[in-house]
Parts: C-alpha cells; sequence; structure tokens
C-alpha cells in the first residue's frame, strides 16, 4: 500500500538536504560548541553559525537577531515570558486562535500581573485590523498574532497588523510556524519584533525550532545557568538538529514562490475533488488568504478521528481538529475539548469533532491527490451508514417529502 | 479499523439511544430477543475510534447471552474486552453500557405495554 502523508503542519517529511547534512555533522569529530578554545569545540560553534545565516536568510533577517530554541513551544513561551519579565504589569492581546502555548501562558500565576485580552476573528478566521487598532490601550504592552493557522490555514493580514502596532509603539510577535517555508516571510522594515519559527513543519528535524528578536528588544532568559544563545537560552545547542533546521531552511528558500504556488494549485485541486464528491461537508478557513496546500472542512455526520482512521487504513494520513484524537493522553474525559480554533469561527459545537485537515508539503504530487479524491466518498459512504445522526438526518428528510 | 454488527436492524426487540452530538458522541443500539435471550445485535455509533470499537464489542458479547446475564457487562468488561482503553476514552465504553441499559429499559416497556 501506498503511504501518502498529508499532515506537514504537525511534521513534514524530512528533507533529503536536512538528512545529509545532519549525516555530515554526525561524523564530524567536534565537540561541545561553548568550548571555544579547541578546534572540535570551535568546529561544533561553526556549524551552529552556518545554519543561523541559513534560517535567517529565509526570513530575511540579520543573524545576529535569531536564536535556536528546542522548538516553537518554547520559542513562544520564551517570547511572551522572557519579554513580559522586564515589564511590572499591563495587557497582552492574543488572537483567539493561537497555540496553547500562547493562549495557556494567561493562565500562568507567575503572570498574574498581566491581563491577557483576546482578539476575534471572523468566520473565516481572519482578525480585523482595525480591532485591532481599537483594542490597543496605554495598557498595552504586546500584541501576539499568528502568521498562519495550521488547523484551518487562514493567513492573517500580517504586514497590517505589524504597521499597526508598529504606529502604537507596542512590540508584535507573531507564530511563523505553519507559515515558515511556505509562504514568502520578511522581517526586514515589517514592524515584526519577534517571530517564533519551528523546524519540523518545513523539513527539518523535530525539536528544534528558532525565535528571532529585534535588536532593541530586551528579554529575560526563561531558563538560568549558560551564556548559550546570547544569553537567552542557556544548555548545550541541539548542534545536530540546528544543521538539520538550516539545511531545511536553505532547501525551503530554493524557489519559493515558484513551488508555493504548485502546492496551492495542489491543494485547490483537493479542496474541488472533496466538494463535488462528498456530501454535507463545509470548508473552513479562509477561501484565499491561507496556506498553500492547505484544505480543511468538517462534516455533518461524521467524526473526525473516525475519518482518519479509515484514511489511515488506506495509508492517507491527515489531521483532526477534534478533541477526541488530539489529547488522547490527557487523564481523563475532561482533557477532551473541542477544538478552540472551530468555535472561534463559529462551528457549532456539536461539528467541532467532525473536522479534518489536509496539508501538503512539497513532496506530495497530483497521483496523491487523486487517490484522496478516489477514496473519500467511499470512506464517506461507510462512515454515513454507521452514523444514527445521519440516519436521524436522512428519516427527517424522507418525512419531509 | 474493522467492526462488527455495524448497520440497521429490521424490526429490532429494543432499541437504546444514549448520547448527543454536542458530546461528540451518540450510540444506537438494536436487539434482537427471543424468549430471555439476545439473539441479535446490532448498532449505529458517531463517534471516534474508541465509541465505534466499545459498541461494536458491545454487540458481540451480547448475542447469545441470556436477558439476566447480559446485565451483568459493564463498561469494564467492554473495555476489558478490547484489552484496555486510554484513561480519557473510558466513557466510550461507560456509554456502550449506558446504551444497552437503554435498550433493555426499551424491552421491559414494549413487553409491558404488549402484556397490557
Amino acid at each position: 500500500m501506498q503511504m501518502i502523508y498529508m499532515d506537514r503542519v504537525a511534521a513534514a517529511a524530512l528533507r533529503p538536504e536536512a538528512i545529509e547534512a545532519m549525516t555530515a555533522f554526525l561524523h564530524d569529530k567536534v565537540g561541545n560548541p561553548s568550548a571555544h578554545i579547541h578546534s572540535a569545540g570551535i568546529a561544533a560553534a561553526d556549524y551552529i553559525e552556518t545554519a543561523r545565516k541559513q534560517v535567517a536568510d529565509l526570513i530575511d533577517a540579520p543573524a545576529d537577531e535569531l536564536i535556536f530554541t528546542s522548538g516553537a513551544t518554547e520559542s513562544n513561551n520564551l517570547a511572551i515570558k522572557g519579554f513580559l519579565a522586564t515589564k511590572t504589569g499591563g495587557e497582552v492581546l492574543v488572537s483567539e486562535v493561537e497555540h496553547y502555548s500562547i493562549l495557556d501562558q494567561s493562565r500562568n500565576p507567575f503572570l498574574a500581573n498581566f491581563k491577557f485580552l483576546p482578539l476575534d476573528v471572523d468566520r473565516h478566521g481572519i482578525i480585523d485590523p482595525d480591532q485591532l487598532k481599537k483594542k490597543i490601550t496605554s495598557e498595552t504592552v504586546l500584541v501576539s498574532i499568528q502568521i498562519a493557522n495550521p488547523e484551518i490555514g487562514t493567513i492573517q493580514p500580517i504586514e497590517k497588523i505589524a504597521e499597526i502596532c508598529l504606529a502604537s509603539g507596542v512590540p508584535f510577535h507573531t507564530d511563523a510556524t505553519a507559515a515558515l517555508g511556505y509562504v514568502p516571510i520578511v522581517i526586514r522594515d515589517s514592524g515584526i519584533s519577534m517571530m517564533t519559527l519551528s523546524s519540523q513543519t518545513i523539513g527539518g528535524p523535530m525539536g528544534v525550532g528558532g525565535l528571532y528578536i529585534d535588536k532593541p528588544l530586551r528579554l529575560r532568559p526563561i531558563f538560568d545557568g549558560g551564556n548559550q544563545e546570547m544569553g537567552l537560552r542557556p544548555g548545550t545547542e541541539n548542534v545536530a538538529g540546528i544543521v538539520g533546521f538550516g539545511a531545511a531552511c536553505r532547501g525551503a528558500g530554493h524557489d519559493l514562490s515558484e513551488k508555493s504556488a504548485r502546492l496551492a494549485s495542489l491543494g485547490k485541486k483537493l479542496w474541488r475533488g472533496l466538494e463535488s464528491g462528498i456530501e454535507h461537508v463545509e470548508f473552513t478557513g479562509h477561501p484565499e488568504q491561507r496556506l498553500p496546500g492547505h484544505v480543511s472542512f468538517w462534516h455533518r455526520f461524521i467524526e473526525g478521528e473516525s475519518l482518519l482512521l479509515h484514511l489511515n487504513m488506506k495509508g492517507v494520513m491527515a489531521a483532526s481538529g477534534s478533541a477526541c484524537s488530539s489529547n488522547l493522553k490527557g487523564a481523563d474525559e475532561r482533557d477532551l475539548r473541542a477544538s478552540h480554533v472551530l468555535t472561534a469561527v463559529d462551528v457549532p459545537e456539536e461539528y467541532c469533532s467532525g473536522s479534518i485537515s489536509f496539508s501538503l508539503d512539497y513532496s506530495n504530487n497530483e497521483h496523491e491527490i487523486e487517490y484522496v479524491i478516489k477514496i473519500m466518498p467511499e470512506i464517506v459512504r461507510r462512515l454515513e451508514a454507521m452514523s444514527p445522526v445521519y440516519e436521524d438526518y436522512v428519516k427527517q428528510r424522507e418525512n419531509r417529502e | 479499523m474493522n467492526p462488527r454488527n455495524m448497520g440497521d436492524m429490521e424490526n429490532p426487540s429494543a432499541v437504546g439511544n444514549v448520547g448527543n452530538p454536542t458530546c461528540g458522541d451518540v450510540m444506537r443500539l438494536y436487539l434482537k430477543i427471543e424468549g430471555d435471550i439476545i439473539v441479535d445485535a446490532k448498532f449505529k455509533t458517531f463517534g471516534c475510534g474508541a465509541a465505534i470499537a466499545s459498541s461494536s464489542m458491545l454487540t458481540e458479547l451480547l448475542k447469545g447471552k441470556k436477558i439476566a446475564d447480559a446485565l451483568q457487562i459493564s463498561n469494564q468488561a467492554v473495555a476489558d474486552a478490547l484489552d484496555g482503553l486510554p484513561p480519557v476514552k473510558i466513557h466510550c465504553s461507560v456509554m456502550a453500557e449506558e446504551a444497552l441499559k437503554a435498550a433493555l429499559v426499551d424491552w421491559e416497556a414494549k413487553k409491558k405495554a404488549a402484556e397490557t
């Protein structure tokens, strides 16, 4: 059976250039990058600086304003906590569709002096820049809004948002996890103060990420005990991971707009195929302002996880926004919650469990799209036949007729 | 995933309905009862993999059982038959037990209605 992977927002297929670069590094005799006194240490530090330049180039940022972390969750924590540690109190504006590594900080007792205020999104998941303008007050110390949402694919009007923040003198943090390597990002002169980056969504290894910090901005590290990464991220660096991240960025940046256009057209093909092939679906996110190759929808009568299991049996791997599948390791069912992203875009709560998203990366091809379009109607019919909710709907429809 | 006993039943002796879509799961259990024996059981479920597995396992456990023995089937028995469920999914097996109880209540009611 062929394996068709369409869950790149969770982790993209590892890029060949990342594997190659990491393998070469692992075979090299290097020491601890902090051991500047000997050649082995210096060699390791050189690997990191090469990667730093590669990552910085992808977002057109100066390399000395970028640090490496263990991933986007840590970067989001460092951006918010590290910045707020330099303030005594105030308001933080965050969009209601941010990742939990942003949203859950509002409950952190160490941040009790800060009020986290939500920015609403419309039914397509877009932030209205005027709303932001109105909500920024003299109390606002920080704004955090992602570039793109991994669950519904919507891309925010980030330039306008950055302009508003810059004009108001409020630092602006953006989580670029889902967008990096798929849409062009230019930090220079953008007004963006901090940007979270992830390696695994662009085909780098898992367990590594980055944080861009505009030079005048001061943060306090959230870990103590070392001077690595400009003093902001103590602890010996994950050098192999960093090397892979750098190589993936170099690969992703090559012909980015051309590749991204091809991906967008594959995504549109999948969207149209699903739209004409199956009934009772509603597509989520903005129809145009969205990640290339990202298709998301919910089905009125089918639960997302059962759809994913059936797709997986046919070799197709996608993601669900459903609470059920995303929190399997919780302590009990109270840990299951409907996706906050779907409730934010007004999907009725009873349908939030039926959400599916396909996110393509550069390794996906036309045949794979055709295969998914072909198998989907059969799976949906089978699950409809299993669904008491669908049975009730059919009966009601028959009675009306 | 290949659930057994999934689908409709013609003229079931009893039907048990539990859950609602807002909770994320709906289970419908159909029983065919002859004398005091459950001769057939079928289900329909709107829910995650664990909910479908729990309902399917319940129907397997029920077939050929006496009503009195079926009453002894707990959510734990369903979960055990599935080789255990993660803590967040225990409610799926609870739902299966509730569907069974609801079907047996329906059967009692139908029996009484037929007697009077």
